[in-house]
């Protein structure tokens, strides 16, 4: 058995091509079903996203394997085979396992570090178990992915910094407050952004919530989804003192809050913390507001400073996770080698036990009846001669020397070895 | 053969309180994102040893060990190490070992540089007023320098928001509010401990010597002490005082707390210099 993964991603293929050739609803079960009747596809796993589709295949022969994968995208999706092999890469053998390791543990995402894509790896393993379309081989890689991925999040800081502006403010929040869902905010404007933002503090359990936005209307809308109440444009800054947190995102052309008129907020609010997020290009709030004690503005360029700092921290987190998905491409290849020595020695061990037991048979009915104290003597014997014969070539096959494949290949040739049918007894 | 074993249980904690304080310091700089252990169990190791040694002159002395520099310098280090132990399992907070237990290791030091002879307390001074006032002052002026600490973090932190520079560091240390809050909590305890410890230490002046006050050095730096502290809580209450100005204010409390800890002893000498 040999594994390869036949795929496209975001780098290699624009979103024309990967849309077309998504797994996406019910075409996910249909396609794993026509794999599994597949000749050349032993075990598989589709996995299909926005990002992303990939086949990952357990086969017994890899060219035929990826042929046949290949043929089937082509005719499944109805894409013609010359647009598939621009945009497809094949992995084979170790680094179909790198892949999978890197792609799990989000290596290879768009942007390294989001932790969606395991989840959706995992869901794409839930349906290949669902149509039994995985083995011992494709699931002993899944669980080892889930594993490098966990080992990698807990042992690297890959994931850890805020790579998005919603993300970044949230994750500012929580240095400056210690339990967001005490606090109160205020959305200041309804930019696009700034509502985005307002969604993740709310997620993150802010409940108290104010809206303003010259247009009214526009200002209710908002309140109902998000069960705020809604602060009329004109007089937000008599309001402004109630507020913790304030996203601000209007199209004003210049400053609707001074320095002077924060000044007199915080003194209302006797100096009590207030992180003020502008959103607005222009920007709406005087920039020397942050002079001030106890407030922290922050504008779109410091949020993105945020950002580019936490990107490139990851980028060198990065480094690490490729370091521990290597060690653990190693791990996985010495389990493979084990799994093939198996049959191996199991049909060495088999071959010799039948030659002892015919033998056995033979020399009993020669010898006639025989007090049992005998017969215990002859079994110790043949047994101890057996053992002491396979013992040498058996610990060959179970160390890790390089040239192992060849010495399977001479085992099986100088005791003439039949793998199939000792498997096939097997199960 | 018990004194020394009263010395080697000090010398181990001083080891300990090192070996911790390090620890600390490595925390701050190294960039794994979990806060180790390590510097918590090393000072709970030294806590362990300090305590014996404690125990065991409270028993020779016959009184809680505070009558010599050695002894009260030691002792303060404990008080703190408890209110440090305390805040540490009830909060949480990342890195406040980093930031302790340099204050209790310098404690530690100078203590070990003072002679320490157990000394006899004098007739005049044996009262149970004695452990009343001592415990007040003590567990107040630990108070403080907790408050000192997380002032300092509080600093910390603040700088790396204003200036939008968030460094590792950043990460690791806790919210502004909640050392805001921890530092007004630890003043709120503090400032009771020591009024409380000012009234004792009044009534015990008053029948050790026969008057209440007497403009002892010491007695004036605590008045010093108290007014700073009566200080920041008005200002915290009246005008919003918090946070930065806040954390300051602790600051500057503990070094007058500090001198009046060992600059009446040293330079100014007083009824509290036990030598």
């Amino acid at each position: 058995m040999n594994f390869l993964v036949v795929g496209l991603n975001h780098k290699t293929a624009p979103v024309e091509v990967r849309e077309k050739v998504a797994f996406a609803g019910p075409k996910l079960e249909e396609a794993i079903a026509i794999l599994n009747n597949s000749s050349t596809v032993k075990e598989n796993i589709v996995l299909s996203t926005c990002n992303r589709v990939e086949i990952y295949a357990g086969v017994q022969d890899l060219e035929s394997g990826e042929e046949g994968i290949k043929e089937f995208i082509s005719k499944f999706h109805d894409v013609p085979r010359d647009l598939l092999d621009k945009s497809l890469y094949i992995h084979k053998g170790s680094e179909a396992i790198r892949h999978m390791y890197r792609v799990a543990s989000s290596l290879d995402s768009m942007i390294v570090g989001e932790p969606q894509i395991l989840g959706q790896l995992k869901d794409a393993y839930d349906a290949a178990l669902k149509n039994k379309s995985t083995g011992v081989f494709l699931n002993k890689l899944m669980r080892k992915s889930v594993s490098v991925a966990k080992r990698i999040r807990t042992e690297t800081k890959i994931a850890e910094s805020a790579v998005s502006i919603s993300f970044a403010a949230v994750e500012l929040a929580k240095k400056i407050f210690d339990d967001l869902p005490s606090k109160s905010f205020m959305l200041l404007g309804a930019g696009e952004m700034a509502e985005l933002a307002a969604r993740h503090l709310i997620n993150n359990g802010v409940s108290d919530v104010y809206i303003t936005n010259r247009t009214q209307s526009r200002a209710e809308e908002l309140a109902k989804e998000f069960k705020g109440k809604v602060v009329l444009f004109h007089n937000f800054i008599d309001e402004l003192h109630y507020s913790d947190i304030v996203i601000c995102s209007t199209g004003a052309p210049d400053y609707i809050l001074t320095k002077d008129q924060l000044h007199k907020t915080m003194k209302d609010r006797k100096q009590k913390p207030m992180f003020i997020i502008d959103i607005s290009v222009p920007r709406n709030i005087d920039p020397d507001i942050n002079d001030l004690d106890n407030v922290y503005l922050y504008d779109v360029d410091n949020l993105q400073g945020v950002i580019d700092t936490n990107i490139q921290e990851r980028a060198k987190e990065a480094e690490k996770a490729e370091q521990i998905v290597e060690s653990e491409i190693g791990s996985f290849l010495k389990w493979l080698d084990s799994l093939a020595a198996t049959p191996t020695i199991v049909a060495l061990r088999n071959m010799a036990e039948e030659i002892r037991k015919s033998e056995l048979e033979k020399t009993y009915t020669k010898l006639g009846p025989q007090e049992e104290k005998t017969i215990k003597a002859i079994e110790h014997l043949t047994n101890s001669i057996v053992n002491k014969l396979i013992h040498p070539p058996t610990a060959v096959l179970k160390s890790d020397d390089e040239d192992k494949e060849q010495m399977l290949d001479i085992v099986q040739k100088l005791f003439n070895l039949d793998l199939e049918r000792d498997n096939n007894d097997k199960t | 053969m018990q004194i020394e074993f009263n010395v080697l249980c000090f010398e181990l904690a001083l080891t300990f309180y090192f070996l911790a304080t390090i620890a600390g310091f490595i925390e701050l700089f190294k960039s794994k994102k979990t806060s180790s252990k390590i510097a918590l169990y090393l000072s709970l190791s030294g806590f362990v040893f300090h305590t014996i040694n404690i125990i065991i002159r409270y028993f020779e002395g016959g009184h809680i060990p505070v009558t010599n520099m050695h002894e009260a310098t030691s002792f303060f280090s404990w008080c703190i190490l408890i209110l440090f132990f305390f805040h540490e399992f009830k909060y949480k907070l990342g890195l406040l070992s980093s930031f302790i237990m340099p204050i209790v290791f310098v404690l530690m030091f100078s203590a070990a540089i003072f002679p320490r002879e157990i000394k006899v307390l004098s007739p005049v001074l044996q009262s149970y007023w004695f452990g009343i006032h001592v415990i007040f002052a003590f567990l107040g002026d630990a108070a403080f320098a907790m408050a000192c600490g997380i002032g300092i973090m509080y600093l910390i932190q603040e700088r790396y928001v204003k200036s939008k520079n968030l460094s590792k560091l950043f990460m690791k240390l806790p919210s502004l509010q909640t050392l805001d809050d921890i530092n007004y909590h630890l003043i709120t305890l503090g400032f009771p401990l020591l009024t409380l410890a000012m009234i004792t230490g009044v009534i015990w002046a008053n029948s050790a010597w026969g008057s209440y006050w007497r403009w002892d050095p010491k007695e004036v730096w605590s008045l010093i002490t108290w007014l700073i502290y009566a200080l920041v809580l008005h200002l915290r209450l009246t005008v919003g005082w918090r946070g930065k100005k806040a954390a300051i204010l602790s600051i500057v409390g503990f070094a007058i707390v500090i001198f009046a800890f060992f600059g009446v002893t040293l330079i100014l000498k007083g009824q509290h210099t036990f030598m």
